[in-house]
C-alpha cells in the first residue's frame, strides 16, 4: 500500500510543520526557499498545479509557499 | 613489492618531546619520557630479542628474553618494562645476556613441536626467528617429560585455528583481545605449567565471546593462532597496501598474496584510521570478491521477464547509450538519471555524476547516502558550513565525555569502537542515547554513566532538553559563543522555553527528567565533550533537525574546534563521505556547492564544455515517484541494491517496473537486477584503483590487488557510455580523474595520487592552506565563518503506534553482516548471522505467545514479512528491532514512505507494526497433540 496523498503535497506539508514556530509570512518564505533549493523543476510544477487543484490538502504555510514559487 | 613488514618497536610510543637521552650499545638516542629501553634500542636500529612484547601492546615482561644490562644497575632487567632515564647506558649484547637468552629459548623449545618445515607459520614465526637470533644450538631437556604437545586444536572459528600445542603462553593474544579490541574474551586459565589460553570459560572460540576481529591472530608470535587461509594456501610472499571496502572507518590493510592469489588481509599498523586493528569483516570476509555468484560478463534483455543474454562490452555499452538517448528523445532530457555508489571509489563516483550532468544533461544524480547520511549533509552545512565530521578518529583519545547517539559502534564501526572503549577504560565517561540497550551501555570494563533510553522518534525532544539544561543552568561557554557563533540569543530564547525542559519532554521521550539533567551537566562540564552519531539520528522524519540540534549543543558548550570534542557522523559505508564530496547530490556539485551558484557552474562548464542546469535534479525517492508518474524512465544504478535497501519495497518495485531502461552495475545479480534490462559487471575493491574517503574525511588509496575480473575498470564503463552518447569523456588512469577533482574542488585542491602515495593519506580540506590535510575542522573559525545556531522545535513523526499497529519497529546492522549482505552473505560470516531475526521484549512476546525461535509475521500499514523472533530484554517494551541483511526477510517491505523533511532520507527507524505468530493455530494444535505424551 502506498500513501494516496501526492508525494509533493506530503513533502511540502512535512517541511511546513517544521516552520510552524515562525510567523506565517516568514514560514512561507523559508518553505519556498527550501523547495527552490532542493526540488527538481517538475516537482515544483506539480506542486503548483496541486496548489491550484486541491488546496485543501495543503498546510496553510505550504500553500502560501507553493504560491511564491 | 615483496612482503611488507612494519618494524616492531616492542612497546608503544610515548607522547611528548624526545627529552631523555640514553646510550644503547654506545649509540646515543633521545626519546620521550616513559619510553621503554626496548623501544629506545629499536630506534637506534637494535632490536632486542623478544617474544611477549609487541608495540601494539603495553609491556608485559613475561618472556625474559629481552634482558639487558644497564650501567649502575644490578641484575638484568627486562628492557620492555624498564623505562629510560637520562644518561642511562644500556648494553643489549653481552656474553651473560647471550647465555641467559639461550637458556630461556631452550625451555620454550623443549615444549614446542619441532615441525617448522611443515608448519604454516614457517618463515613468519617469531619463536623460530628468536631461536636464530639468540643462537640456540641445542635443547638439553628432551621431550620425555610432561609437555603440551598433545594439546587439542580448536578449529571452530571459520577463519582461524587455535593450536594449543604451539602456544608459548606469552599472553599477547589475551592482551590484544583486551587492550586493542576491548572484548576481553580471552584469558589464561590455570597457573604455572597448567597455564593455557582460554576463550571465555574454557569454550571453543566459536562458542565464546570472541568477535573474530583477528587481533589475537595478529599478535600471536607463533602458529598457535593462524589464519586457515595460510594453512591452506601457504605463507604469502608479497603485499599490496589498500583500503577496506566495508564500513566508513576505512581501515588500511596489507593484502597479502602468494603469486596472484590473495591469502589474507592484515591490518596496516601505519593506517591512519585503524592503526593496525581490524574487524571480522575487513580482516576475514573478503571471499565474496572471488565468489562464483559473481557475474563477470555484461548482459542485456528487452523485458525483465526475459532471460538474460550475455553480450560483449561494446554491445552492452552501445545498447545502453542508444536506449538512454531514445528515452530522452521521446520524454525529454530529464527523463533519465543515475545513482552513484558509496561502495565505489571517488574516481568511479565522480565519473558517474559527470556522466549524468554532462552527457545526460541534467542533475538527476543521487547517491545511496540519500538513505543514510543526507541529513548530516544538510544539518552540518546549515550550522558549521560543510558536510563533514569535525574530528579524526584519534581525537576520541582526548575526550572526557563521549556521547553516542543513535549509533552502535561495536557492531557498525567496530574498529573505531575499540578506540572508544580504550578511552572509556582510561576513565572517560559515556552517555548513550538509544532506544535499545546496545552493548556499549554495559560491556567488559565499560559502563555508561547515563543511558537515555528514549522512545523512537523523539531524538529532537531529547537534544532540546539537553540544551535547555545547558542554557538555563548557566553551562553555556559564553566566550566561545560570543567569539565564534551567531544567532545564539534567538536560539537560547527558544531553547529556554518550558516546552523544551526535561520535565516537559519526559512524557514524549520516556526519559526521566533528572536523568536528562544529569547527562547534560556531565557533557557540558566535561573538559572535552565529543558527540558520535549514526543512522539512529539521521533516518528519522526530523533527521536534519536532530543533526542541527547536536551542532547547537556542541557549540553552546564550546565543544568544537580542538581535539577530543566535535560532532562526528559514523558513516555506514566505506565511501559515503567521498560519494557526497564528489557531487553526487542532485543539488550540489563537488565540494558541496549548489548548482545555482553561477561562478561554480562556470568552473565545470569551462572544463566539461557542457552547460550545467542551475536547478536541482531528482533525489532517489523523487525518482521513484516520477517513475510511477511516467516522467522518469531510465536509470543507471552504480553498486546499490535499491530494491532491497530502500524503504517501502512495493513502491520501489512499482517504480522500477515502470521504467523502460534500468541499468545495474554490480558484483552480483542483486534484487534490483531483477528489474534491470542491462547488467554491467562491477569490480570488487580488490580490483579497483582509486581512493575512498572515510568518516573522518581521510582520503585513502585503494590499490588493485588483481586485474578486473570483468575485463574492464569500472570508471571506464561510465566514460564509454558517455562517449557512446556523444560526450567525450576519457581518462588514461584514475590519477587523472583525481587531478580533475582537485582542479574543480577547492577542498581537494592539494590531493593527488602522488601525495597520497607519499603521505599514506590526507584529510580534506587539503589545499594551499593545509597542504597535508586537516585532522580537526573549525579550529580558528567555522567553514561558514560563524557557527550558526538554528532553532529546532520538536515535531512528532506522523508514524504513530495504533491499536492495529501497536509496536514500533526500528532497524539496524549487526557486526558480522554488512548492509544488504550482498558481500558478507557470500562469506563464512553467515556462521554468526544466517538470517535476520526480530528482537522483541519479553513482555511484548509473552502477550503474543511468542517464544525465541518462533516464526512471526511483521506487519505495517504498507506490507508484511516473516522472520524468527528472538526474545531480548535489551529492547524496551513496545519496540521491536531487526536487521536488513537478508533479502529473504525483506525488512523494507514494511518500512514506509515517511522521510526526513529536509532531505527525504527515509524514516527507517520508526515504523508502526504488529507482530504475531505466523502459525498460531498450528502451534496451538501441536501443543494440544503433545499433551497426552506429556501426561504419560
Amino acid at each position: 500500500m502506498t500513501s494516496t496523498i501526492s508525494p509533493q503535497v506530503r513533502m511540502a506539508n512535512d517541511i511546513a510543520v517544521q516552520f510552524e514556530h515562525k510567523d506565517a509570512d516568514e514560514a512561507a518564505e523559508e518553505i519556498a526557499a527550501h523547495i527552490r533549493m532542493f526540488w527538481d523543476p517538475r516537482m515544483k510544477s506539480e506542486l503548483l498545479r496541486l496548489a491550484g487543484s486541491e488546496p485543501s490538502s495543503f498546510e496553510p504555510t505550504a500553500l502560501a509557499a507553493a504560491r511564491r514559487l | 613489492m615483496g612482503l611488507l613488514k612494519e618494524h616492531d618497536f616492542g612497546t608503544p610510543p610515548q607522547p611528548g618531546p624526545a627529552s631523555v637521552t640514553v646510550e644503547i650499545d654506545g649509540v646515543p638516542v633521545a626519546v620521550p619520557e616513559g619510553t621503554s629501553v626496548m623501544r629506545a634500542a629499536a630506534q637506534t636500529g637494535t632490536d632486542i630479542p623478544k617474544l611477549c612484547a609487541t608495540d601494539s601492546l603495553e609491556a608485559f615482561g613475561s618472556c625474559r628474553l629481552c634482558l639487558v644490562e644497564i650501567d649502575g644497575k644490578k641484575g638484568t632487567p627486562a628492557s620492555c618494562t624498564t623505562p629510560v632515564a637520562e644518561g642511562m647506558k644500556v648494553r643489549t649484547q653481552t656474553p651473560k645476556l647471550e647465555k641467559l637468552r639461550q637458556g630461556v629459548m631452550e625451555l620454550y623449545i623443549s615444549d614446542h613441536p619441532l615441525d617448522c618445515l611443515t608448519c604454516a607459520a614457517n618463515g613468519d614465526c617469531e619463536l623460530q626467528d628468536m631461536s636464530g637470533v639468540v643462537g640456540l644450538r641445542q635443547v638439553r631437556y628432551g621431550y620425555e617429560g610432561e609437555n603440551h604437545l598433545d594439546a587439542p586444536k580448536d578449529t571452530s572459528n571459520p577463519y582461524f585455528d587455535f593450536d594449543a600445542s604451539k602456544c608459548i603462553v606469552c599472553s599477547r593474544c589475551v592482551r590484544a583481545c583486551g587492550e586493542v579490541q576491548g572484548t576481553f574474551a580471552l584469558t589464561i586459565e590455570g597457573r604455572g605449567f597448567d597455564s593455557k589460553v582460554s576463550p571465555s570459560a574454557n569454550d571453543l572460540f566459536m562458542d565464546s565471546e570472541c568477535v573474530s576481529c583477528g587481533a589475537c591472530v595478529q599478535a600471536c608470535p607463533t602458529a598457535t593462532l593462524q589464519e586457515k587461509s595460510v594453512v591452506e594456501l601457504g605463507m604469502p610472499t608479497r603485499s599490496v597496501l589498500t583500503t577496506c571496502a566495508y564500513c566508513g572507518v576505512g581501515c588500511s590493510f596489507k593484502a597479502e598474496l602468494r603469486g596472484d592469489e590473495l591469502v589474507r588481509m592484515v591490518p596496516y599498523k601505519d593506517g591512519g584510521a585503524n592503526e593496525g586493528h581490524s574487524c571480522v569483516k575487513g580482516r576475514f570476509a573478503f571471499g565474496y570478491a572471488t565468489h562464483p555468484d559473481r557475474q563477470l560478463n555484461p548482459m542485456i534483455r528487452e523485458r525483465i521477464t526475459d532471460e538474460w543474454r550475455e553480450v560483449d562490452w561494446e554491445t552492452a555499452i552501445s545498447h545502453v547509450a542508444e536506449k538512454f538517448r531514445d528515452i530522452q528523445a521521446r520524454h525529454g532530457v530529464g527523463s533519465i538519471g543515475g545513482i552513484t555508489s558509496s561502495r565505489c571509489t571517488n574516481e568511479e563516483v565522480y565519473v558517474v555524476q559527470k556522466l549524468v550532468r554532462a552527457a545526460f544533461g541534467n542533475n538527476n544524480v543521487d547517491t545511496c547516502a540519500r538513505v543514510c547520511h543526507s541529513p548530516t549533509g544538510y544539518g552540518l552545512k546549515q550550522t558549521f558550513g560543510t558536510s563533514a565530521g569535525t574530528q579524526d578518529f584519534r581525537s576520541v583519545a582526548e575526550a572526557d565525555v563521549i556521547v553516542v547517539i543513535g549509533a552502535n559502534p561495536t557492531d557498525g564501526h567496530p574498529v573505531f569502537a575499540s578506540r572508544m572503549k580504550r578511552r572509556l577504560r582510561e576513565g572517560a565517561q559515556l552517555i548513550v542515547v538509544d532506544p535499545r540497550r546496545i552493548d556499549l551501555v554495559r560491556s567488559p570494563h565499560v559502563e555508561a554513566s547515563q543511558h537515555l533510553q528514549l522512545a523512537p522518534g523523539t531524538n529532537v525532544a531529547i537534544v532540546n532538553a539537553l540544551s535547555h539544561v545547558v542554557v538555563t543552568e548557566g553551562l553555556v561557554d559564553r566566550s566561545f559563543v560570543t567569539d565564534r557563533c551567531e544567532e545564539f540569543d534567538e536560539w537560547a530564547e527558544f531553547i529556554a522555553r518550558e516546552e523544551n525542559s526535561p520535565e516537559a519532554t519526559e512524557s514524549i521521550t520516556g526519559v526521566p527528567a533528572e536523568q536528562v539533567r544529569s547527562a547534560a551537566r556531565l557533557y557540558a562540564s566535561a573538559g572535552n565533550g565529543a558527540i558520535y552519531y549514526g543512522l539512529g539520528v539521521t533516518e528519522h522524519s526530523q533527521g536534519s533537525t536532530m543533526v542541527m540540534g547536536m551542532a547547537n549543543l556542541a557549540m553552546a558548550t564550546g565543544n568544537i574546534g580542538r581535539e577530543g570534542v566535535g560532532v562526528n557522523p559514523l558513516r555506514g559505508q566505506n565511501n559515503v563521505q567521498g560519494s557526497c564530496d564528489m557531487g553526487s547530490f542532485p543539488h550540489e556539485l563537488s565540494g558541496y556547492r549548489h548548482v545555482s551558484d553561477e561562478a561554480v557552474r562556470e568552473v565545470f562548464e569551462k572544463l566539461w564544455e557542457r552547460p550545467i542546469i542551475p536547478e536541482p535534479g531528482l533525489r532517489i525517492p523523487n525518482m521513484f515517484d516520477a517513475a510511477v508518474d511516467g516522467s522518469f524512465l531510465g536509470l543507471f544504478v552504480q553498486g546499490e541494491d535499491i530494491a532491497q535497501s530502500d524503504p517501502n519495497t512495493q513502491h520501489v518495485n512499482a517504480a522500477l517496473s515502470a521504467m523502460e531502461l534500468v541499468v545495474v552495475q554490480d558484483l552480483f545479480l542483486n534484487e534490483t537486477a531483477k528489474f534491470a534490462h542491462v547488467f554491467l559487471p562491477g569490480t570488487s575493491f580488490l580490483e579497483k584503483d582509486g581512493t575512498f574517503t572515510n568518516a573522518e574525511r581521510r582520503i585513502n588509496r585503494v590499490r588493485p590487488v588483481m586485474t578486473p575480473k570483468t575485463g574492464k575498470d569500472e570508471w571506464r564503463v561510465a566514460c564509454e557510455i558517455a562517449q557512446a552518447m556523444g560526450y567525450d569523456m576519457s581518462y588514461e588512469h584514475p590519477r587523472e580523474i583525481m587531478a580533475e577533482i582537485a582542479a574543480v574542488t577547492p577542498t581537494f585542491a592539494g590531493v593527488s595520487f602522488d601525495k597520497l602515495d607519499k603521505l599514506g593519506s590526507v584529510q580534506w580540506p587539503c589545499n594551499d592552506n593545509a597542504p597535508e590535510g586537516t585532522p580537526t575542522m573549525h579550529v580558528d573559525g567555522f567553514v561558514r565563518g560563524k557557527g550558526r545556531f538554528v532553532r529546532t522545535p520538536f515535531v512528532a513523526t506522523r508514524e504513530r503506534s495504533t491499536r492495529k499497529f501497536p509496536l514500533i519497529l526500528t532497524t539496524g546492522r549487526i557486526l558480522s553482516q554488512y548492509n544488504v549482505g550482498a558481500q558478507t552473505r557470500r562469506t563464512a560470516n553467515v556462521a554468526w548471522h544466517p538470517e535476520d531475526v526480530l528482537e522483541i521484549h519479553p513482555h511484548d512476546a509473552e502477550e503474543r505467545g511468542i517464544s525465541s525461535g518462533d516464526e512471526v509475521t511483521l506487519t505495517s500499514r504498507v506490507g508484511t514479512t516473516t522472520l524468527r523472533a528472538e526474545i531480548a530484554d535489551r529492547m524496551p517494551v513496545g519496540v521491536v528491532y531487526t536487521t536488513f541483511h537478508h533479502p529473504v526477510t525483506g525488512a523494507n517491505v514494511v518500512t514506509t514512505e515517511n522521510s526526513d523533511w529536509a532531505t527525504n532520507c527515509p524514516e527507517y527507524k520508526v515504523t508502526a507494526v504488529q507482530v504475531g505468530l505466523r502459525h498460531p493455530v498450528e502451534r496451538h494444535e501441536a501443543a494440544r497433540d503433545e499433551e497426552p505424551a506429556l501426561a504419560d
